[in-house]
């Protein structure tokens, strides 16, 4: 699709930026010392450090990659959902409060209470900033990518400005300036999401041939092996028109292109085997990459301006149950049982390499019933729990398990503790964030759902959904999603980068190289850290621009699971545990899910290119052996090293 | 606040097996997420719906009950 610059959305996002710019030098006055840089001097109230969680943890995975999962596979998305918010029982009912007695500025401070130890320090600062910049890397592609068909940027240009944004945002206030930004946000994303979400109920839905352009999708047939078999079979259907010559691979995978001379129109069509040994044609679209660099839509040269050649917006109904054709305004509960016995038209793609080096993507029309939409199942990731192989299934349980244990175990969510008084201030803040959090992931299945069926898709971007799904509405809602969207990024990411500064400065040069620093040169160490560390996020999220970003998202959760949720929990909950045991499940943890991910089916299938079947692990998802291994291997070496203690 | 844990550690519990019920079936017995328990709605978007307001209710409950067991007694409980 092309998309051409909003001025409506340029000045809504230039106003964002200003604001947050402007609120954080307003509040740089206020953080001084180490404990206002570090931790807001533990004076932000509670209600507001609760929807700045909302604000910290809804990421650009939460709202774009989960918006734009369910729009493309339906259900399997909110399987994102579900698990993302189970993480947080175990932050309110385990780690919360602990988490606030205990620490100061830092994650480790924590877990190093009892011990005093260098080598907990050091470990856990390690993995505190492996962690925060697993996490940070999709946080920047996101805004790359979203930022370059919002403003019209490149995606270094996009990544660079969010990087230096943030780094401004985080070097002027620290943590004060952080959390008002992630609270905005939050209460922006929430507040904005029931809007649209209200809106989706509102239009209903309707049985539609295409999407918002107008082009409608043609279906023709059905056709016999014989008739296909003529030279002129085209003419039965055009008045006059030819086949175009395509590449052998097209015709083994059923693909045609035809020259329809009267209209001077080139259409792709893909044949649908019937039950009865015919076939549908179905009007489908392709992207083409030749070796010298262009692109082609459709055949033709990739347009620029609208009304050049482009891919057309998807995303419909091709029916409703009982024949009707629109269902006008649904409730939650009816819009849901409407769907269910709905047809949706998904856009599923498939590659082939042209003799000539040229690379096609089809997109090709697959109408699905809307029962089977909502069951999980659809996705890549998920596609293992109708296997057969007890592997596939198990790498389902190991990715639900690494959802639920790694939000208490993400060092930039466990720091925000340390803003609030006291505990009871911990907890509370907690169940507001739990209640924001929880509020928007119901809204993400009727976003995702909505955006299915908005004719606004970009079949080529499942990140775009709910910024294309608000366009859809209207262009200031489009404005405002897309500015919070962008927001939603500089919450995150400012999070992020004050871990990694805390972690370098208190972790590693104050506690494990005893260099002795005054408050005034810890927050200057620290500006410098997360200047440095922006720099370095940066120049990721630019070099890793073609990795997926849920993708990454899962490694942050998993390393972080097995890193730091078996130290965290035994150190609260078992007296026997010793600095040592600390120091080795920490070391496992981090080692072990790192070495798994980076020898799994799906790393060497996505980021080396090597055929996934030579991958060495038995399945992609680390958790479940890892976060175990953590546990045993802390109670192994404790009772090892008891009674040196 | 050692009886807020075991309060929190009670209900974590509660929250866990239902999750993990939730993720067996999913994974051992797909087909018994399709069961229509509410008309033209399966068990999985009841379950899942299901699971996200028990997260929203165990918390109001566990603040409650913290609240009655503790902090109403003020900071030195």
């Amino acid at each position: 699709m092309i998309y051409e610059p909003s001025w409506i959305a340029v000045i809504i996002f230039l106003i964002f930026v200003a604001a947050t710019m402007g609120l954080s030098f307003y509040l740089g006055s206020r953080s001084r010392s180490s404990q206002g840089y570090f931790a807001a001097h533990g004076q932000i109230p509670w209600f507001i450090n609760g929807i700045a969680f909302a604000g910290d943890y809804l990421s650009a995975a939460s709202f774009l990659g989960i918006c734009g999962m369910i729009a493309f596979y339906g259900y399997d998305g909110f399987l994102y959902s579900i698990g993302y918010l189970a993480g947080w029982i175990v932050a309110l009912f385990v780690v919360a409060e602990p988490m606030k007695r205990l620490g100061k500025f830092t994650f480790a401070d924590a877990l190093d209470s009892r011990f005093q130890s260098r080598g907990i320090k050091l470990t856990v600062g390690i993995s505190t900033l492996a962690v925060s910049l697993f996490y940070l890397i999709p946080q920047m592609v996101g805004a790359g990518a979203l930022v370059q068909p919002l403003l019209g940027l490149s995606h270094w240009q996009g990544v660079a400005l969010v990087g230096a944004t943030v780094i401004f945002i985080v070097v002027s206030a620290g943590m004060v300036s952080t959390t008002y930004v992630q609270f905005l946000k939050g209460g922006l994303l929430v507040l904005f999401s029931l809007v649209l979400t209200v809106m989706i109920l509102n239009r209903g839905l309707i049985v539609q041939q295409g999407g918002i352009d107008g082009h409608q999708f043609r279906t023709l047939g059905p056709v016999s092996d014989e008739q296909l078999a003529k030279p002129d079979w085209t003419e039965q259907f055009f008045f006059k028109s030819s086949l175009e010559d395509v590449d052998l691979a097209w015709s083994e995978r059923g693909y045609y292109r035809i020259h329809d001379s009267l209209n001077n129109e080139i259409t792709t069509w893909r044949l649908e085997p019937l039950p009865d040994g015919q076939y549908l044609l179905r009007e489908a679209q392709t992207v083409t990459r030749t070796p010298d660099g262009t692109v082609l839509v459709n055949g033709q040269p990739k347009g620029v301006r609208k009304g050049e050649p482009e891919l057309h917006p998807v995303g419909y109904l091709s029916s409703l149950s009982n024949g009707k054709t629109r269902t006008g305004p649904l409730n939650p509960i009816s819009y849901l049982q409407e769907i269910y016995g709905a047809e949706v038209v998904q856009w599923p793609s498939e590659s082939i390499v042209e003799a000539d080096g040229s690379r096609t993507t089809f997109y090709y029309p697959k109408v699905t019933p809307g029962s089977r939409l909502l069951m999980p199942g659809n996705h890549p990731t998920f596609k293992g729990i109708h296997s057969n192989h007890l592997s596939d299934r198990i790498n389902f349980v190991s990715l639900m398990l690494a959802l639920f244990c790694g939000t208490a175990s993400l060092p930039h969510i466990l720091i925000r503790y340390y803003t609030v008084k006291d505990e009871v201030s911990a907890r509370k803040s907690t169940i507001v964030g739990i209640g924001a959090i929880g509020f928007f992931y119901i809204l993400t299945l009727y976003l995702g759902l909505g955006a299915m069926v908005s004719g606004a898709l970009d079949v080529t971007d499942t990140n775009m959904a709910a910024p294309l799904l608000a366009k859809s509405m209207n262009e200031w809602l489009f404005a405002m999603i897309s500015a919070i969207a962008f927001t939603t990024v500089l919450g995150t990411v400012s999070g992020l980068i004050l871990a990694s500064s805390g972690a370098i400065t208190h972790d590693l040069l104050m506690s494990t190289f005893r260099l002795k620093l005054n408050d005034f040169e810890q927050v200057r160490i620290a500006k410098f850290a997360s200047v440095l560390i922006g720099a370095i996020a940066i120049v990721l999220g630019i070099v890793f621009e073609k990795l997926n970003v849920t993708y990454l998202v899962g490694w942050a959760f998993s390393v972080a699971a097995s890193a730091n949720l078996p130290a965290l929990v035994m150190m609260l909950f078992w007296k026997g545990t010793t600095k040592q045991g600390v120091i080795a499940a920490v070391t496992v943890g981090m080692v072990s899910s790192l070495a798994w991910i980076l020898l799994s089916e799906d790393t060497f299938k996505s980021v080396y290119g090597l055929d996934p079947s030579l991958a060495i692990v038995p399945f992609s998802q680390p958790g479940i052996v890892t976060i175990p291994l953590g546990f045993l291997t802390l109670i192994v070496v404790s009772l090892m090293t008891r009674s040196r203690e | 606040m050692a009886r807020n844990a075991k309060i929190g550690l009670v209900l974590f519990v509660v929250y866990l097996l239902c999750y993990a019920g939730f993720v067996g079936l999913n994974a051992f017995s797909p087909q018994v997420m399709a069961q229509t328990p509410y008309p033209q709605i399966n068990l999985a978007t009841v379950y899942g719906f299901g699971l996200i307001l028990l997260a929203l209710l165990l918390s109001l409950v566990y603040g409650v009950l913290c609240f009655f067991c503790g902090d109403r007694q003020g900071p030195a409980s």
